[in-house]
């Protein structure tokens, strides 16, 4: 499947790369662009660069997927999708202009368009149709394919996303597309935490085209899109001030790629994720609430024991995300016996513990 | 050119009076089936070609009693099959004859509704139709319909990743489960996904989904409600060929269109349930496309417009929009009702579930058309056309034993010719006992022993749902052997022992 598209040279090269690191038990930092090397905890290790495998490989508007090599620019496969009239539903951020193919699916992080209702939404990995995997033995490994509906085999493919290349490297990836709306209006309401979320609530529990919403400093901003007649219904039913359609792209661009005036601050940036219609946090420090009120951002003036244990009070986790992080591990820890399975899965893809060790977890090898 | 199973066979009665007598510690009288009567009625699921009676089977009521029985299978060393309703098409819940069929049937209450969250809290053996009934007062529906959906649970669901007529649209199984809570073989409990919209470490949701119940066997299920779309409407194209109502489903999804649903059946398949549900299909078209937008009244107008213009230009003759909702009602239940009428026209019908690329429809609908005299069985075929999702249902008679071999030979060219256009021999009915020698032919050997590996992290020894799922490198070694095709091993990678 997968391996006979891939450029031989250069995987055999990367596995080459893999197995001797393997057979001395040297770490290997997996990095492409570098664009989102902040996320997650340090690990350190010679670096593999992926990027060499790179190229769009297959796009087929009709079959609504594309598949592409792990190195492909981000920007460079959104901009072929675009100009079919499609894209990637989960509108992942880049982080700067080098964002890879590869490096979005192993962090698994996904836009303003994430808590949509109906078709265009979800994470990466319900976009993530099948993924060829370099695993820790240097071997080729090919999972799912290139179909909306495939239940052959374990997902591996959606469990790789947001494994933060603890699992391997992902060489080539498929997606599933979804065509772009018919119709998009971004409008802004004044209104304090409690209203807005209130608010969010009420719209999302109605079939409403929404697909963003943004609070932050007393102002709720929420994105309608779909058909012609179902924006237009909501945005006479929303109320609000209108944005320019120019204003829109920039606004919903400076949150996805974190250029927006809220992100310019020192300190440490949490990331909350939360069940949908949770209470407010009520920690200290500014935020700016995403996904109807499912993802909060916040530069907590509090340490990382009072977050973490408001978050897991609200049924939710907090990522240190950005900035100051001390001793404090990136990611809420689980239970033991998740910490367990997970290093046996490791042990399984990664025998020698080379991938980005720490990365996620400290004791994330066996 | 079945390889014998793993789990068939004679029960022994030694090994079965031990394992009762230490069930019967952990469980209330009356929970444990023991004798051959009382197993019968759970010899096979809805894939009736195999069949086994279980060694026992028992029947837990609350969560602390089915960690019970699996910490007691564990010490004992004896296999544990997982079974919901028995609706699944692939002998997923097949009995091992020396194992205990785990049957989740008890424990069927929703636990809770949120409407704000818009979530629904499940025990395991809900029934798929049951949720949506309970959250239709709070203007919420769970969108994955299958068309088994009055009677099949939602643990086999997550279990086989389902989907349904409204997949296309709103996802499958996994794009609609938040969480799941379940057990190892061990007895270890383990939480996967979180009511938020991610989870830190591994995604583990994405494994135990669609893992056949070989993995953990789930005892409570958090789903996603959608918002229930004011309006639905059905349209239904005729085509005098089948290729040309292939290419209007590529035609509409190129447009831009992502309906509701989008489902075709050919002129064997409308002549066959025609009869019984009175759908109002065109007998005369070579195939007929149904199609459903849904949303708010002028959202719906448009959406049917544009439908329209675009199965006109792609050559449709005959299109009509039900009138009602009793006629779109009508338009969907011959499709719903497909697999029973099967079951009336023949003695006995095989269900095949490949998915390939929408682009190859054509030419795979072809193929089967061919392969009908080749083996000298009829095959009508009614499907999931917008996601490529093939259902041929092969007519035959189980009573004859010429009938079945062909039946499974076709069955078996079918899945083939899926993997060779670029797709996969099971879109949603899983691959159980019946496909498991084509994951031989779709993976390649470093592959499959990654599957078997993520097997082995979870279960150490194989004794949850053994034999199903994934096949064994000495299977695939055995298949390969028996399929040698064109003089040429289909897997020159593959140990042979
Ligand atoms: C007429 C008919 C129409 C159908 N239509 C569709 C369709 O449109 N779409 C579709 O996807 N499928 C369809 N199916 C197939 C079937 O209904 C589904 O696969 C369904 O999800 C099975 O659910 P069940 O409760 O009957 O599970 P079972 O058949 O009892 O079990 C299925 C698998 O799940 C495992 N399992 C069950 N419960 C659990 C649990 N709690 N924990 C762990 N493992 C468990 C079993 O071990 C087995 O491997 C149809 C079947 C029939 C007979």
């Amino acid at each position: 499947m997968g391996a006979s598209t891939l450029p031989v040279a250069i995987t055999a090269r990367l596995a080459e790369q893999v197995r001797s690191a393997a057979a001395s038990r040297r770490a290997l930092a997996i990095e492409a662009g570098g664009t989102k090397s902040f996320y997650g905890n340090p690990t350190a290790g010679e670096r593999l660069d992926p990027r060499e495998c790179a190229g769009i490989v297959a796009y087929e508007p009709s079959e609504l997927v594309v598949t592409a090599r792990a190195g492909t620019r981000l920007a460079e496969l959104e901009s072929a999708l675009a100009e079919c009239g499609q894209m990637l539903a989960f509108e992942p951020p880049h982080f700067g202009s080098g964002a890879t193919v590869g490096g979005c699916i192993a962090a698994g992080l996904a836009g303003p368009r994430r808590a949509a209702t109906g078709v265009a939404s979800g994470g990466v990995r319900d976009s993530l149709l099948g993924v060829t995997l370099l695993d820790g033995r240097g071997t080729i490994l090919a999972f799912g394919g290139t179909v909306m509906k495939n239940v052959a085999g374990y997902d591996v493919s959606r469990l790789i996303a947001g494994s933060l290349g603890t699992l391997g490297v992902v060489l080539e990836a498929s997606l599933r597309l979804v065509p772009r709306p018919a119709a998009e209006s971004t409008l802004s309401l004044e209104l304090d935490e409690q209203a807005a979320l209130r608010q969010c609530t009420a719209w999302m529990a109605s079939p409403w085209p929404v697909s963003a919403t943004a609070w932050a400093g007393g102002r709720l901003t929420v994105r309608l899109s779909g058909a012609r007649s179902a924006v237009g219904a909501a945005q006479r039913e929303f109320g609000g001030e209108v944005m320019t359609a120019e204003a829109a792209a920039g606004f919903w661009s400076a949150i996805r790629e974190q250029t927006a005036p809220y992100f310019d601050r020192d300190g440490t940036l949490w990331r909350v994720s939360l069940p949908a219609n949770s209470s407010p946090l009520a920690l200290a420090g500014p935020q700016l609430i995403e996904w109807g009120g499912a993802l909060r951002w916040l530069y907590a003036l509090e340490d990382a024991v009072a977050v973490r244990r408001r978050a897991a009070e609200l049924g939710g986790h907090a990522t240190l995300f950005r900035g100051e992080r001390g001793d404090v591990g990136a990611f809420t820890p689980r239970p033991a016996a998740v910490a367990v399975l997970e290093a046996r899965l490791r042990a399984e893809f990664d025998p020698a513990g080379i991938f980005n060790p720490g990365r996620m977890y400290a004791d994330q090898s066996h | 050119m079945r390889t014998p199973l793993e789990g068939t066979g004679s029960i022994d009665h030694e090994l079965r009076a031990r394992t009762k007598a230490a069930l019967a510690r952990v469980l209330p009288s009356g929970s444990i089936l023991g004798t051959d009567e009382e197993t019968l009625p759970y010899e096979c699921d809805a894939l009736t070609l195999y069949r086994q009676p279980p060694m026992l089977v028992v029947l837990p009521a609350t969560e602390s009693e089915v960690a019970a029985v699996l910490r007691v299978c564990s010490s004992l060393g004896v296999p544990v099959v997982p079974r919901g309703a028995g609706t699944g098409l692939s002998g997923g819940s097949l009995p091992h004859a020396g194992g205990v069929l785990l049957s989740l049937a008890k424990l069927n209450r929703i636990l809770a509704i949120d409407s704000l969250a818009r979530t629904a809290r499940l025990q395991p053996g809900v029934r798929n139709a049951a949720i949506s009934e309970a959250a239709a007062r709070h203007g919420l529906f769970y969108a994955p319909d299958p068309s088994s959906q009055v009677a099949c649970t939602i643990g086999g669901n997550v279990a086989e990743n389902s989907g349904g007529i409204h997949c296309l649209k709103y996802g499958l199984t996994i794009h609609n489960v938040l969480a799941v809570r379940g057990f190892t073989m061990s007895g270890e409990a383990i939480e996967a996904g979180s009511a938020a919209l991610d989870t830190p470490g591994l995604d583990l949701l994405s494994l135990v989904i669609g893992s056949e119940g070989t993995l953990v066997v789930v005892t409570e299920v958090l789903v996603r409600l959608l918002p229930r779309p004011a309006l639905a409407r059905c349209l239904m194209a005729s085509f005098d060929r089948v290729e040309t109502a292939a290419e209007a489903v590529a035609a509409i999804i190129a447009a831009g269109i992502v309906p509701a649903a989008l489902e075709m059946m050919d002129q064997a398949a409308t002549r066959m349930v025609e009869p019984f549900v009175g759908a109002g299909y065109d007998l005369d078209a070579a195939a007929i496309l149904l199609c459903e937008a849904d949303g708010s009244e002028a959202e719906v107008t448009e959406e049917v417009e544009r439908i329209e213009a675009v199965l006109r230009a792609a050559g449709a003759g005959r299109i009509q929009v039900a009138a009602s909702e009793a006629e779109r009602l009508r338009f969907w239940a011959g499709r719903k009702n497909a697999f029973p009428a099967a079951g009336r026209v023949s003695p006995d019908y095989y269900c095949m579930d490949g998915t390939i690329p929408r682009r190859q429809l054509a030419r795979v609908l072809h193929a089967i058309r061919g392969m009908e005299s080749t083996y000298g069985l009829r095959c009508p075929n009614v499907f999931h056309a917008g996601d490529g999702n093939l259902h041929p249902l092969i007519l035959f008679d189980a009573n004859d034993p010429d009938s079945v071999r062909r039946a499974d030979e076709f069955g078996i060219a079918i899945l083939e010719l899926c993997i060779e256009v670029g797709g996969t021999v099971t879109g949603e009915h899983g691959v159980g006992i019946e496909k498991i020698n084509q994951l031989c032919s779709q993976f390649d050997a470093p592959s499959r022993e990654a599957f078997l590996a993520v097997r082995r992290a979870f279960d150490p020894d194989g004794r949850l749902n053994p034999g199903k799922a994934i096949p064994t490198l000495q299977r695939c070694a055995e298949y390969g052997r028996a399929h040698v095709h064109g003089g040429r091993l289909p897997f020159p990678d593959l140990p042979r022992y």
